[in-house]
């Protein structure tokens, strides 16, 4: 049994509180007049000198990405080079609120998005009826405790974030948006709310039956709830690919509600199954550490490796997909995505790409370097981060342009999600035996030899 | 040349070949060779055989894919007869990449692969209209055959064979050809 000391209950509860602390003193700072804004872009012209120009070329750039509709409505009578200056100050000021609202947003998305991939990854298990694994259904199984109260959260702060995330919400922008009017049948916030139940709903009660029935299967003496649980999960996978596409849609793609990507859906599952099966290659490798989970050897680590070099692999296959189409067809409705991206996030949206792919590429090529602790945890935090990234990419250039950053809002909302994730992880870590005894394949996955 | 003496010892099932391969290395004796109908899982480690290095040979091949096809595409749709791609005429490879990064991948695979096939034939000395080196032909079918070199201990070498589960043993005089 794993002991959840006070120790690590503190560490836990110590990040949530720092994060709360500091995601709550940016939200405080962020609200700023519009005549503080204006100060301080004042201030960076005469940083900058003669970037004046540069600045003002890269308001139009936002226009289309952001506050389209009351963006285009003013841009259509402003003549003077006052009312410009007006209204790109106010639109700074809008980015400058909605800052600290992506933030959360973000770092809540990503660490659900790990829960959702691991629950992903532990049905599959089932339904293969993977042999090798066995040893580590109770590290899963931990993990996606954070599912159910992580994705209420992540829907809560879309709804109460509103239109600082979705310009969608916001009826002022609807009612001069003809595009979004053509939308509103599914992009409106009751629809919004009732996806977004039913999507938790259903994730949520195939985690908890299946838990439920593997804890029953310990101390059985038939395979009935192994059954059970094999023929819940294959179901399961149907639903969660259908719901997962849609959340995706509902949840990341619609803060840029006039792109769609006929991909996209498989896109952010390439990112939270490659990221689900690094937290549990990383927990896996803690609780060896400490002592726990004696059955698991190099053999299963070589596994948890391959499977994150090859889904990493596969999300550059599909982010390359969306990305060389898009570029290729250069449709300007659709390619504006990869400008706004190109133009203001040139570092993340490339580094990205080499922090997710070349990276785990060249590390894990080697099938030795698979079985290396160290390597496995380099490597492990590295797509980690980049996956991050990926996530911040999809969310801050449709809510603050080019006024991003990582600084506080962004790290003290990623402490508070950690802090909670390893509470609820380890809570649910020292509820149940670390070994799932009663699985009929748990002599094979002892004896797992690559 | 010098001519030996090798004993084929033939036997029905890959896990017994296993368990002779293991007690025969044991007992200290050099196996020349085992034919197997199929491959069996964890009989180089048995064997003792050096890792392959097919893996290091694929990477530089591969890395040979990639330049030609970079070289390839630079000539034709750069230098040689420049192509407006995609609406955008900037003839510039690095402008263009993500239109040639298809190619590039798929000339990476060609190359690593077919290359690899054959480093692996001319490794294992196979090459077109040359003779099979199989002692018998029942090797390809359902027996497994280890070839053992004999010293001047042949017959405790037969009883040890014995003992391991062989169901059929031939000495054969062979001219070392290696």
């Amino acid at each position: 049994m794993y002991i959840f000391t006070n120790r690590l209950k503190l560490i836990a509860l110590s990040l949530v509180f720092l994060g709360a602390l500091g995601w709550g003193y940016s939200y405080v700072n962020s609200k700023k007049s519009l005549e503080e804004i204006k100060v301080m872009l004042a201030e960076e012209d005469s940083h900058h000198g003669e970037a004046v120009i540069a600045t003002e070329h890269s308001s139009d750039n936002h226009a289309e990405s952001t506050d389209h509709a009351s963006m285009d409505s003013h841009s259509a009578e402003h003549g003077t080079e006052d009312a410009h200056a007006d209204e790109h100050a106010e639109h700074v000021m809008h980015q400058t609120h909605n800052r600290p609202y992506a933030a959360l947003y973000v770092a809540a998305f990503f660490f659900m998005m790990i829960s959702l991939g691991t629950l992903a990854f532990y049905a599959v298990q089932y339904a293969a009826q993977a042999g090798w694994s066995v040893v580590l259904h109770r590290v899963m199984e931990a993990i996606t405790a954070y599912l159910l109260p992580g994705s209420l959260i992540v829907l809560a702060i879309a709804l109460y974030a509103g239109d600082h995330l979705f310009i969608w919400m916001d009826p002022e922008v609807v009612a001069h948006d003809a595009l979004i009017q053509g939308k509103t049948s599914w992009l409106n916030k009751t629809g919004f709310l009732i996806r977004g139940l039913i999507f938790i709903g259903g994730w949520s009660a195939y985690r908890y039956l299946s838990r439920r029935y593997s804890i029953a299967q310990d101390s059985a003496d038939d395979a009935k709830n192994f059954k059970r649980n094999f023929r819940l999960s294959a179901g399961f996978l149907v639903f969660y690919l259908y719901t997962e596409s849609m959340m995706s849609w509902d949840w990341i793609m619609s803060v840029d509600p006039h792109w769609f990507s006929t991909l996209f859906g498989w896109y952010v599952f390439a990112s939270m199954f490659v990221s689900g099966i690094t937290v549990i290659a990383l927990l896996t490798l803690y609780l060896k550490t400490k002592g726990h989970l004696e059955l698991v050897n190099d053999s299963h680590l070589h596994d948890l490796a391959k499977f994150m070099f090859g889904i990493s692999i596969f999300w550059t296959y599909l982010w390359f997909s969306q990305f060389m189409l898009i570029w290729y067809s250069n449709i300007p409705e659709e390619v504006t995505y990869f400008v706004t991206r190109l133009a203001d996030y040139k570092l993340p949206f490339l580094g990205m790409v080499a922090l997710n792919f070349l990276f785990p590429m060249l590390l894990l090529m080697n099938s030795d370097y698979k079985r290396v602790p160290w390597f496995i945890v380099m490597t492990g935090i590295v797509i980690l981060f980049g996956h991050y990234i990926d996530v911040f990419n999809m969310i801050m250039p449709a809510t603050v342009g080019d006024r991003w950053g990582i600084g506080l809002p962004e790290i003290s909302a990623v402490l508070l999600f950690l802090g909670l994730f390893l509470f609820i992880v380890q809570l649910a870590l020292s509820k149940a035996p670390l070994l799932a005894k009663g699985n009929p394949f748990v002599k094979e996955s002892e004896y797992y030899h690559y | 040349m010098k001519s030996s003496k090798v004993i084929h010892a033939l036997y029905t099932d890959d896990d017994v070949l296993m368990g002779a391969v293991k007690k025969l290395r044991a007992a200290k004796h050099a196996i020349e060779e085992v034919y197997t109908p199929f491959p069996v899982h964890g009989l180089d480690k048995a064997m003792g055989l050096a890792p392959t290095r097919i893996a290091i040979t694929s990477f530089l091949y591969g890395c040979v894919g990639l330049t030609v096809a970079i070289l390839m595409m630079n000539f034709i749709m750069i230098q040689d007869w420049p192509q407006d791609i995609g609406g955008k005429p900037s003839f510039s490879y690095l402008e263009n990449m993500p239109a040639f990064v298809p190619i590039m991948f798929e000339m990476t695979v060609f190359f690593a692969a077919h290359l690899m096939v054959i480093t692996f034939y001319l490794r294992s000395r196979m090459w077109p209209f040359k003779n099979a080196e199989n002692p018998d032909p029942r090797t390809t079918d359902d027996h497994f055959l280890v070839a053992v070199s004999v010293g001047d201990n042949e017959k405790e070498l037969k009883k040890l064979l014995t003992e391991t589960g062989a169901v059929e043993m031939h000495l054969v005089e062979q001219e070392a050809s290696h």
